[in-house]
């Protein structure tokens, strides 16, 4: 094992702040009622949840009672998709309706969107992307029929960093009775979200991604959208999610809410300048690389490449070797030998699109550890060159 | 890294020697369909518990672990080839291809990118320098449980790289070593069979995977007697006696034995087993370890099947890149699409595939 360890993945998850452990450390012991509960035990974890429920919902412009405490990112997305396609389908009687999304969505996504046309008989159109990551305006206004219900488009793409114009997409939507969700998992601990700004109609959230727990998801649901719940059971968070809500996760999504309202002012133009020295690093001292995604529409702290005729899991491999720690892009698609589908739907040719790096910075991330990654990946990036040259 | 005990027990006997090493582990190809939760089989070598054991295994000896796809490079280098060689009547062996495509192609190459200077695995084996300084690959000490044979692919490129830790020990002595190092899976039974079928026998699968490739047909005697029907060539292997379905076996005659796939007549030749047996075995393209055919032709002892005994001969490299063998006594196995593999002593000097009406 390498000495020295550099993590550059933060858009894989974050490292927890002190403050939201010391915020949820009384849940995870000495009040450990049942927020559901009558009696006082019940009521001071109640408290809890409620206060949760407000600092959470503040934070993005929302009331507490549109907040919805989930086990994480891809179950909100999940509850939102299937919730709200089904509701406003039985809501406006139509016999299968429509759901729009993007080639470009993370699994959470994509994998509902489908399921909902396999299972439950929507019909989907999967939204083309261009070379950045984009989506056109006009390629959703086509896609729109008289029986769409629902759009997700993604608000930050996890593996690119491409930002995606979410209030324009939205408003388009909203024109043509069309409700709108956005994952915007990769948000929070680099852009302020408010929903009013945003105009959806709901947004999934994952507390890990902005230096919270693990095992919390946020769901914002506005109020009066039509909403199924396909988890069922008793009235929890409204019944929007039964089961037994998670206390100190919720405390310590609210804290970690908290956390990065007061950081990411200071630490956004800080990670964008950063990030950008290691593109121009990159691009410079790597033969046969390009940036991918959205030069300037992208998450602050992420960068990702594209190496020519490099298998980016080798890469992976090598930088882990020498102790850093990044991503090709989805920790799901990892070492599938087919090129991501997000960089196929960008229209990326095999013989790039195989060798994808992504390098994300978070609130710890220096210029040292920058450098030191400019020091070591043109060495790994040659090293994967040659085995593949060595072996042919 | 297989999670199992020949390649753990490799692993630790080299971080034990100091060396700085890194687990990787290879997902391989099984046959379509899924598990009860809709995730696609596992083929036997990577199956969920046993990326768990190697990865455990990885973390108690403090080495990073990867598990790397490679499912499709498997499937179309191993098991596709494969499956086109029983379609020719021939009985292949996948692990000569897996050895020299996978291991020391896909996997080497992805240790090459890490930066290493060699790659071990658990196979039971050995390789030392000659006097001239070449690489040469030995038996391992284990007689049962030598693997030679289906490395006998390696040339003085793979040999400089390779490793195999266990190839000194013999069986029950790794076991104890395993055990010594505390490895959770000391005790695992050996795994059988080919690791990419998921159910029922060779036959089915093939059929699943390619419906046309058994088209019933004659069994003929040499005498080209028609005794019967077989189920289609696939399905059978020089030698076999059982499962042949003939027309009269009354109890006192002796009993037949496949002799050979006639593929251009779609034909089954069967006769008793005085019929068995060929005194020659020949081969299309011979690869050497030494990467050099011996000058003139060898004595030396060769084996036709993995668990055939060895047999002593003459081996005569042809100027085309072939072999013949020629053995002392008649030897029953010699069946196309298994491997001829010949020794002098404990060192391989090589060996190939065995060619059609080579037997």
């Amino acid at each position: 094992m390498p000495e020295r360890r550099i993590y550059l993945d933060n858009s894989a998850t974050t490292a927890m702040a002190p403050q939201v452990l010391a915020a949820m450390q009384p849940y995870l012991n000495d009040v450990y009622g049942n927020a559901s509960s009558l009696h006082s035990f019940g009521r001071d974890a109640a408290a809890a949840l409620d206060e949760a429920h407000s600092v959470v919902g503040c934070a993005m412009g929302a009331r507490a009672s549109e907040i919805v405490f989930t086990g994480c990112g891809t179950e909100s997305d999940n509850l939102a998709i299937r919730g709200i396609a089904l509701a406003a389908r039985r809501q406006r009687g139509f016999e299968r309706g429509h759901i729009i999304s993007t080639a470009t969505e993370h699994h959470a996504v994509e994998a509902t969107v489908h399921q909902m046309h396999e299972l439950f008989g929507f019909d989907i159109t999967m939204l083309p992307v261009d070379d950045a990551g984009c989506v056109a305006a006009a390629d959703l206004r086509r896609a729109i029929r008289p029986d769409t219900v629902l759009a997700s488009l993604m608000l930050a793409n996890n593996e690119v960093g491409t930002l995606l114009p979410i209030r324009t997409l939205a408003d388009l939507c909203h024109e043509h009775s069309v409700l709108f969700h956005t994952d915007a998992v990769q948000a929070p601990a680099y852009l302020p979200l408010d929903v009013n700004e945003l105009h959806v109609d709901a947004l999934a959230l994952s507390a890990h991604k902005f230096y919270g727990p693990k095992g919390v998801g946020v769901l914002y649901l506005r109020e009066g959208t039509p909403y199924l719940p396909t988890l069922t059971g008793g009235g929890h968070e409204r019944g929007r999610r039964p089961g037994t809500v998670n206390v100190a996760g919720a405390v310590g999504a609210a804290a970690a809410m908290k956390y990065v309202m007061q950081e990411r002012i200071v630490q956004a133009p800080r990670l964008c300048a950063l990030r950008d020295r290691m593109i121009a690093g990159v691009l410079e001292r790597v033969p046969y690389a390009r940036l991918s995604g959205h030069p300037t529409e992208r998450l602050p702290g992420h960068a990702s490449f594209l190496f020519k005729d490099v298998d980016g899991e080798s890469l992976l491999m090598s930088l882990d070797v020498e102790g850093f720690a990044v991503s090709t892009g989805s920790a799901c698609t990892s070492g599938d030998p087919e090129p991501s589908p997000v960089l196929t739907a960008m229209g990326i040719p095999r013989d790039w699109a195989l060798g994808g790096l992504r390098i994300t910075l978070g609130y710890h991330s220096t210029e040292a550890d920058v450098d030191a990654l400019l020091e070591t990946l043109p060495m790994c990036v040659d090293r994967v060159r040659r085995a593949a040259l060595e072996m042919l | 890294m297989s999670g199992g005990v020949d390649s753990s027990v490799a692993a630790a006997l080299l971080v034990e020697q100091g060396y700085d090493v890194v687990g990787i582990m290879l997902r391989l190809w099984a046959e379509e369909g899924s598990d009860a939760y809709g995730q696609p089989n596992a083929n036997r070598c990577c199956a969920p518990e046993a990326v768990a054991d190697a990865r455990a295994i990885a973390q108690m000896l403090g080495i990073p672990f990867y598990d790397v796809h490679a499912e499709q490079v498997f499937k179309q280098r191993v098991v596709e080839p494969w499956i086109d060689a029983y379609a020719q009547a021939t009985t292949p062996n996948p692990c000569f291809s897996c050895n020299r495509s996978i291991r020391f192609g896909f996997l080497m190459q992805r240790a090459l990118a890490l930066g290493a200077e060699f790659m071990a695995t658990g196979h039971y084996a050995r390789v030392d320098r000659g006097e001239e300084g070449a690489f040469r690959l030995l038996k391992g000490r284990d007689e049962k449980k030598d693997q030679s044979y289906v490395l006998h692919v390696l040339g003085q490129k793979d040999l400089a790289r390779a490793m195999f830790p266990c190839g000194g020990y013999v069986k029950s002595e790794v076991r104890e070593l395993a055990r010594r190092f505390g490895l959770l899976t000391a005790e695992r039974a050996e795994s059988q069979d080919l690791c990419f079928l998921t159910q029922g026998d060779y036959r089915s699968f093939l059929a699943r995977q390619k419906p046309d490739i058994a088209q019933p047909g004659p069994i003929l005697t040499a005498m080209g007697e028609n005794i019967g029907t077989h189920d289609g060539l696939p399905y059978y292997t020089v030698g076999q006696r059982k499962g042949l379905n003939l027309d009269v076996q009354s109890s006192d005659a002796a009993p037949m034995y496949v002799l050979k796939l006639d593929a251009p007549r779609n034909a089954l030749i069967v006769g008793p087993a005085e019929q068995l047996g060929s005194l020659v075995a020949r081969v299309r393209v011979m690869h050497y370890c030494a990467d050099a055919a011996p000058g003139e032709p060898l004595r030396c002892t060769a084996k036709v099947r993995y668990k055939a005994r060895e047999a002593a001969g003459l081996l005569h490299p042809l100027p085309d890149g072939g072999a013949r063998f020629e053995f002392d006594e008649p030897q029953r196995d010699v069946t196309p699409g298994q491997g001829l593999v010949c020794y002098a002593g404990d060192v391989v000097i090589g060996g190939g595939v065995v060619g059609i009406g080579g037997g």
